[in-house]
């Protein structure tokens, strides 16, 4: 393989800036690799602070155990929505960015004191918001909807984090480039390099939302501004918080392809449909902030038909095409290895013991079954109002952002922790249960949150037997036993959870060293195999991957059937016009 | 290639597509036209949409509106608080006002008859939601959502908040009668 000298970086005196790891063969920039790691821990570390918080919340909607008192349930609840959904996530992607352009593309990270700034940015962001929150002064949930306030710091909190945010995007962009420029790979880039591009363009939307929203009101909450209107507030703040979970949605199918790759070295079915389903989230994914605005006054119906299915669910399509892809791309490299009896023997021979697999299968389908489809029904304009602000809204999200991102996030921490971090992981044995005690465990409390929400169950609700209010309300029984339900699968999910931190950071501190190859002042450039690069050969159309596609019609089949149950549902509550 | 490397072939756009994705396409394709056109379907013969007719509206307008119905129609009150019940005429303009945190007054209303709910938020936003009907809807300060209803079934519902409200959120409930 051929060898450059890396033009800046050949100097005499220079420490040597590239290893290439003996085990996976993937290359690390010395810079790109300390921030990985940085932006990996700290995601860790708010797992852990919203996972005690979401230990607290889930025993206080227990009604039977009812834990913590209201304050502190609501002060809880808004910590827990920032720590996970931003901070854990967003950090973590921050780390999937610079691994899919420095580590994949073989090129040194673009400007990393920009990259550093973007860290510290976000962590201070972070620290900021949170203290605002626990000080008792920003109990305002995640939204922060107008005009009810919160303390400045907490706006600024949020702000801060999104510039760092954003930094960390254009740092990606720059490797990108720099790649490109540099010439260290052949070619396009990588399908997985493609997915957390498309991440990165709608994480750049989604953050310039954010800053048209959210610097108004920090104005607002220090008396510059005197008037946010409520009806603008939701639909601009909401496209800055539903996409940010589209950045989610694209950077976990990005982690799917990979893992794929990873794990069964699998090709993808084709580039062509796979890159034409990640452009469809680059146009339309955004558009479903609607969602969040169906039941409310000041905006039309056209508008709301059209956006909310993300002009004619384009971006359902593309998912449902990712959903067939990856498992279909398993199946081929699965048969290519002689799993080739009956439909489904690929999936049965399956390394289930591994957890890189098993937590990205899990996420697979959780997110498919439980997130796609509960997201489609919130999504129709007229279904939305048996849905709206429920419990069923928190299920919906818990099965997108974590059955689906926090599982994928999961699963690749188990390969990041041998490549980058040059540590095996302890306690393998917990390793290989930790994604089914958390993937099962948030697949029941997604489904019972579902259930209770169909029931009426408001969600951010302290108290649904409403003790001590004059005209209280009773919740039938089983919404109660829903709840109840919620309460024993979020306390297996929590505990899911708990592993899985106490499994990243003993590996860390503690996992047997391995070997981490040897930095150099060379990087090897990726370059393409001469015959394929002269003949090219692609598999020839045919039926390659029957195992998944008879999945995919389970799939669809309860679709269509939940679709139109909900559908007779709504027939038979009051007429409204 | 794997996913995590270039594409092996430098043309891959030309590479044939498997019959499995193309079907699947297909298939998936039209799946999302029924899911588009579910909704303005409904619209033309579906008995449940949500109006768009909305107005801007000041908290003490909507607020006087809302005491010149309780004025008229009160037939009694209930609880220590004497919330007003009030049984407005088939098909009149009825209002409800939610504030921190109550929903005021209380509606009872005729089974199979149409009214038009004005409702708005005094203060924060609140949600409106009817229950065991499982009806949903956003209410906002500063707007008054003009939405028509017709109860299909007798008997007493509740409202309950489900908009983060602040401290007593979870204490605000209230009813509705259906006779």
């Amino acid at each position: 393989m051929a060898s450059v000298h890396a033009p800046s970086l050949g100097m005499a005196g220079v420490q040597p800036q590239f290893r290439v790891c003996p085990r996976s063969g993937l290359q690390f920039h010395r810079s790109a690799e300390t921030l990985i790691k940085l932006n990996a821990v700290a995601a860790v570390v708010t797992l852990l602070v919203g996972g005690v918080l979401a230990l607290l919340i889930v025993l206080t909607r227990w009604q039977a155990i009812h834990l913590i008192d209201a304050d502190n349930f609501y002060l809880h609840l808004t910590a827990h929505g920032l720590d996970m959904l931003v901070a854990w996530i967003i950090f973590f992607e921050i780390a999937i960015l610079y691994f899919c352009s420095s580590t994949l593309l073989r090129c040194r990270l673009a400007t990393p004191r920009w990259a550093w700034l973007g860290l510290a940015l976000m962590v201070i962001g972070t620290i900021t918001f949170n203290v605002a929150i626990f000080s008792g002064n920003a109990t305002v949930m995640m939204t922060s909807y107008v005009p009810m306030p919160a303390h400045p710091a907490f706006y600024l909190g949020l702000i801060l984090f999104a510039v760092g945010a954003l930094i960390g995007c254009f740092v990606f962009l720059g490797t990108l480039v720099v790649a490109r420029a540099e010439k260290t790979y052949e070619g396009s880039i990588p399908l997985v390099t493609f997915g957390a591009l498309t991440a990165c363009i709608i994480a750049i939307y989604t953050i310039a939302s954010g800053a048209i929203i959210l610097i108004p009101t920090f104005l607002w909450s220090i008396g510059y501004i005197t008037h946010i209107d409520p009806a603008m507030y939701r639909v601009i703040w909401w496209a800055f918080g539903h996409s940010s979970q589209q950045v989610n949605v694209s950077a976990h199918v990005a982690v799917w392809y990979a893992i794929a790759a990873i794990v069964f070295n699998a090709k993808p079915m084709s580039e062509r449909v796979s890159r034409g389903a990640f452009f469809l989230y680059i146009c339309f994914l955004q558009l479903a902030a609607a969602h969040h605005i169906l039941a409310d006054p000041a905006v039309g119906t056209e508008w709301k038909i059209f956006n909310t299915s993300y002009a004619m669910y384009l971006a359902v399509l593309a998912s449902m095409i990712h959903g067939l892809t990856v498992p279909g791309a398993i199946e081929m490299a699965q048969r290519e290895k002689g799993f080739t009896k009956g439909l489904f023997e690929w999936l049965r021979k399956a390394p289930w013991g591994n957890p890189v697999f098993s937590g990205m299968f899990m996420s697979l389908i959780g997110f498919g079954f439980l997130g796609g489809i509960s997201g489609v029904m919130m999504g129709s304009e007229q279904l939305n109002m048996i849905i709206h602000n429920t419990i069923y809204v928190p299920g919906h999200f818990h099965a997108t952002v974590v059955l689906g991102t926090t599982l994928a996030f999961m699963a690749i921490t188990y390969f990041l922790l041998p490549t980058l971090f040059n540590r095996e992981v302890i306690l393998p044995g917990w390793a290989k249960w930790q994604p089914y005690v958390f993937g099962l465990g948030m697949g029941v409390f997604t489904l019972s949150m579902m259930g209770a929400g169909t029931l009426g169950v408001p969600r951010r609700h302290w108290d649904i037997t409403f003790a001590g209010a004059s005209l209280p309300y009773e919740f039938p029984g089983t919404a109660l036993l829903m709840m109840a339900i919620v309460g024993v699968s979020g306390v297996i999910a929590v505990i899911g959870g708990a592993m899985y931190i106490i499994i990243t950071v003993g590996t860390i501190l503690f996992g047997k060293r391995l070997d981490a190859g040897t930095y150099t002042h060379t990087i090897s450039p990726l370059r393409m195999p001469v015959q394929a690069a002269l003949t090219g050969r692609g598999h020839e159309a045919s039926f390659h991957a029957p195992g998944t596609f008879v999945l995919a019609l389970v799939f669809l089949a309860a679709f269509v059937l939940y679709y139109f149950v909900n559908w007779k549902y709504l027939s038979t509550v009051w007429g409204l016009s | 290639m794997s996913a995590i490397l270039p594409p092996g072939q430098r043309i891959w756009w030309k590479q044939p597509v498997d019959k499995v994705e193309l079907i699947w396409i297909g298939i998936a394709f039209v799946w999302c036209m029924v899911l588009f056109f579910m909704m303005p379907y409904w619209h033309v013969f579906g008995n449940q949409n949500l109006s768009p007719e909305t107005y801007r509206v000041k908290p003490e307008l909507f607020s006087r509106a809302t005491q010149e119905m309780v004025d008229k129609y009160t037939v009694r009150t209930e609880t220590d608080e004497k919330i007003p019940v009030v049984a407005p005429p088939a098909g009149s303009d009825i209002y409800l006002i939610a504030r921190l945190w109550s929903f005021w007054p209380i509606l009872e209303l005729e089974k199979g008859q149409s009214y038009r709910l004005h409702l708005s938020a005094m203060d924060y936003q609140h949600g409106f939601s009817l229950q065991p009907e499982n009806i949903n809807v956003q209410v906002l300060p500063g707007y008054q959502h003009v939405i028509t209803i017709k109860p299909n079934r007798s008997g007493t519902y509740a409202i309950v908040c489900n908009e983060f409200c602040g401290i007593g959120h979870h204490r605000m409930v209230s009813r509705l009668y259906v006779k």
